[in-house]
């Protein structure tokens, strides 16, 4: 791998900042007038930032098909210290440009989405005025992705990845007085934050590593010196990738950091569906896909990613079977498919898992941006019931509970078809993206590893039922809640982006066809020159019957016989306790509360009450100290300023008013006493002048 | 006739000492106040004596000096009698002993 340097990047290339910069300005104009301007201009400038971030995406692709290399734009210095220089570079290549494309472009459909989702979402939650403020987050996210997406460092790159991060706490927290007790929503963005805290310091460690085994925090400059140290350097970049990892698992969601994402549905459903499925948990995938020269080095890095993938895939895929919520089950989803991705990376099939993670983005956001179709669609019949019945009672409303859901298939016939289009492909049914970005992960573990391409095939079959249960669940049946049946569709600004993203669902597989490898072509000048997946009959076979099969199951035990309304889920008679445990997520929230939640408060107890308010305050703050203290100036005040210094002094003054006091019966206030003493003295001097 | 300078001289000496003795033993402010004369004009009949003997005018310059500091200081100091008797209805000057200490 040769190191580009192109100081002056020329042609299109020098434009390549400016996507970063547009929905900056997005950002700011919506910052210092959005709120005087009103909804319909928020949301034309919030879209227009990121089509022009598209735009300029697109102009890096068309440069990159005339210079495949790739240049580096240097756009400022950014950190100059003794050894250490970081300027502020763009490393444009097919591989960022791939994310580039996909993100912008993404976001581009939510944000129109957005427009009309939010319009309505302000207005159920009773506060219009944070329209703005939405799209201010919005953008902000889309210019730390395209940070993190271009940095040619790993500082720069975390900065992106540290930005996302806030944006995602940001925007989870976005109804911050709203959910479990008016604290649920902040709680759930305070949970992101701080287990994603715990992923970036992994990340740090790594940075910080690399910078002490290379001197140099460059990508291009880390990957060739470690390639020249060769063997001498295994062990630091094992430990390197290692951390990364950790990087990899908060901010992708992998076993054990994925207990944030489920929580963070309870953002608003555009945030869930670009950063919580479509681009920033992602970006774990991409940074172990970017930093692809060193997993190549640590063969033993690389098995434990596999590892941790594969595990993540099924562990998360038997959860989502269990739940109720809507957005919980595709939440769950999108845990397992990163944990495909993750697979794929470690198993070196970058291509395979950047196809997945491209796709993925495509029918994920799709399926999140029709759930909250269909939650509006719902809330709006609930609106609509509630106005016709007075006098609601019983447990309160909940919009997301696929148990209150039921024949909406009727009612949001648009809804329906998209959520249908994304469900399919998600179950990996060919001919949809999904079948061919999956089967090429799947044929890539069945050549390398038995035991992940067994853990990642039950963790398809299990896609494919989940999905069929949410779909029959959803929309087929009798309404199960009068919301339900008064359900409204939605409008066209949000049905038409959905229309957009399924007909990429649709054709998205073409991207990387076997065979033809277009993707993986494209990829090669950022990758290299990798062995292409050869495409497997008989794993495709297996995992579409397995598909076929999955879905039988769930029209058997949800299709032909609707689930009735307060009636359980039928596989809780089928699977017993198995069933209790996926639906409450296998307690590891629960686990993780006990074992390091109610832990580290214990300990902080102890250090508050006992080491700093017994030993530190009370011991030897108040005893030591202050006691020691006051009998020093004590002592010093009654044995020593009082009788000696004060004596001093005090003798000192009655000794001159004692003189003073004998001085003073001279003055006798009889000028012819004065009058002798001038005469005595005028005959002393004169004495002294005559006779002296 | 030609009156030696020494007799002069003892002349003024006499009357300078019957001014101090005036001073101080007597309490009448106005006699005290003749007697500072009497020290006054004996100093100048010194002045003048000197004058004649050395044949010089600077004598006969300060006598006139003298006595037209005098002709101030007495109508100072009968103004300040005044204000003590005013204050007091006495002259005695034993009884102006308030800056006793």
């Amino acid at each position: 791998m040769h190191v580009v340097e192109t100081a002056q990047a020329g042609g299109l290339f020098a434009y390549a900042p400016l996507i970063i910069l547009f929905p900056l300005l997005g950002l700011l104009v919506n910052l210092l007038v959005g709120r005087r301007l009103g909804e319909r201009f928020v949301g034309l400038v919030a879209s227009g930032a990121v089509v022009l971030g598209f735009v300029v995406a697109v102009l890096q692709f068309l440069a990159l098909r005339s210079a495949p290399e790739g240049a580096r734009v240097v756009v400022a210095d950014w950190i100059a210290i003794g050894s250490l220089s970081v300027p502020w570079a763009l490393k444009i290549d097919s591989l960022s440009v791939t994310m580039m494309l996909m993100v912008t472009g993404v976001s581009t459909l939510i944000h129109i989405y957005a427009v009309g989702y939010m319009h309505e979402d302000v207005r159920f939650q009773g506060d219009p005025g944070r329209y703005t403020r939405f799209f201010i987050y919005f953008n902000l996210f889309v210019a730390a992705m395209m940070v993190l997406v271009t940095g040619d460092s790993f500082l720069t790159l975390f900065v992106g990845w540290e930005g996302v991060g806030l944006c995602s706490y940001l925007l989870i927290g976005f109804w911050y007085e709203k959910g479990a007790g008016g604290i649920g929503n902040a709680l759930a963005g305070k949970k992101a934050f701080i287990v994603n805290r715990i992923g970036d310091f992994g990340f740090l460690i790594a940075m910080l590593l690399a910078f002490w085994a290379f001197g140099s925090l460059r990508f291009d400059e880390v990957f060739l010196r470690a390639e020249e140290m060769g063997p001498a350097a295994a062990g630091v970049v094992t430990a390197i990738t290692l951390f990364l990892l950790v990087g990899a698992t908060g901010k992708s969601a992998q076993l054990p950091l994925y207990v944030w994402l489920p929580d963070a549905m309870a953002g608003p459903t555009p945030v869930s569906a670009l950063i919580h499925a479509a681009t920033m948990v992602t970006a774990g995938i991409y940074m172990i896909t970017r930093n692809h020269v060193l997993f190549e080095l640590a063969p033993f890095s690389s098995n434990v990613v596999a590892w941790v993938g594969a595990a993540t895939a099924l562990f998360a895929a038997t959860i989502a079977v269990g739940q109720y919520d809507i957005k919980k089950v595709l939440a769950y989803s999108t845990i397992s498919q990163l944990g495909f991705m993750v697979a794929a990376v470690g198993l070196g099939a970058y291509v395979a898992g950047m196809f997945h993670l491209v796709t993925h983005a495509f029918f994920k956001a799709l399926l999140f941006l029709s759930a909250g179709s269909v939650i509006q669609g719902v809330e709006r019949g609930h609106h609509h019931a509630a106005q016709d019945h007075t006098a609601h009672g019983g447990p309160p409303f909940d919009p997301n509970d696929m148990r209150g859901m039921g024949g909406l298939a009727g009612r949001m016939r648009t809804t329906f078809t998209v959520y249908l289009i994304g469900a399919v492909a998600l179950a990996g049914i060919p001919p949809l993206a999904g079948f061919f970005s999956k089967d090429e992960i799947l044929a890539e573990a069945s050549r390398q590893d038995p035991i992940v391409y067994w853990l990642l095939t039950a963790a398809a079959f299990l896609t494919a039922f989940y999905m069929g249960r949410q779909i029959w669940m959803v929309f087929f049946g009798r309404p199960r809640s009068s919301a339900a049946a008064a359900a409204v569709e939605s409008p066209l600004v949000m049905t038409a982006p959905l229309a957009g993203l399924a007909l990429l669902s649709v054709v998205g597989g073409a991207l990387n066809l076997p065979g033809v490898h277009t993707l993986g072509h494209w990829l090669e000048h950022s990758l290299g020159v990798l062995e292409a997946g050869e495409f497997n009959p008989a794993v495709a076979l297996l995992s579409v019957g397995l598909a076929g099969l999955a879905v039988a199951l769930a029209w058997l035990l949800y299709g032909r016989t609707p689930l009735a309304e307060g009636r359980p889920d039928p596989l809780r008679r089928l699977l017993g306790p198995l069933f209790v445990g996926m639906e409450n997520k296998w307690k590891v929230d629960e686990l993780y509360d006990w074992l390091i939640v109610r832990r580290y408060v214990d300990l902080s107890r102890f250090l508050a009450e006992t080491v700093d308010g017994r030993f530190w305050h009370d011991w030897f703050h108040d005893l030591l100290l202050a006691r020691s203290f006051r009998r020093g100036t004590r002592w010093l005040s009654d044995g020593f300023d009082l009788p000696i210094v004060d004596g001093f002094f005090n003798g000192l003054a009655r000794l001159t008013g004692r003189a003073a006091g004998g001085l003073r019966s001279l003055q006798t206030g009889y000028v012819r006493n004065y009058a002798l003493a001038l005469l005595a003295g005028a005959v002393v001097v004169l004495s002294l002048l005559l006779f002296g | 006739m030609n009156v030696p300078t020494a007799y002069i001289l003892v002349l003024a000496a006499v009357l300078f000492s019957i001014g101090v003795m005036g001073v101080l033993v007597r309490r009448n402010a106005i006699i005290v106040f003749m007697s500072i004369e009497l020290m006054t004009n004996a100093g100048n009949l010194a002045f003048i004596a000197f004058a004649r003997e050395f044949l010089s005018t600077a004598g006969q310059v300060f006598v006139f000096f003298t006595i037209a500091v005098a002709a101030a200081e007495v109508a100072v100091g009968l103004a300040l009698v005044v204000a003590i008797f005013k204050s007091k209805h006495s002259i005695d000057i034993d009884q102006m002993s308030s800056l006793k200490g």
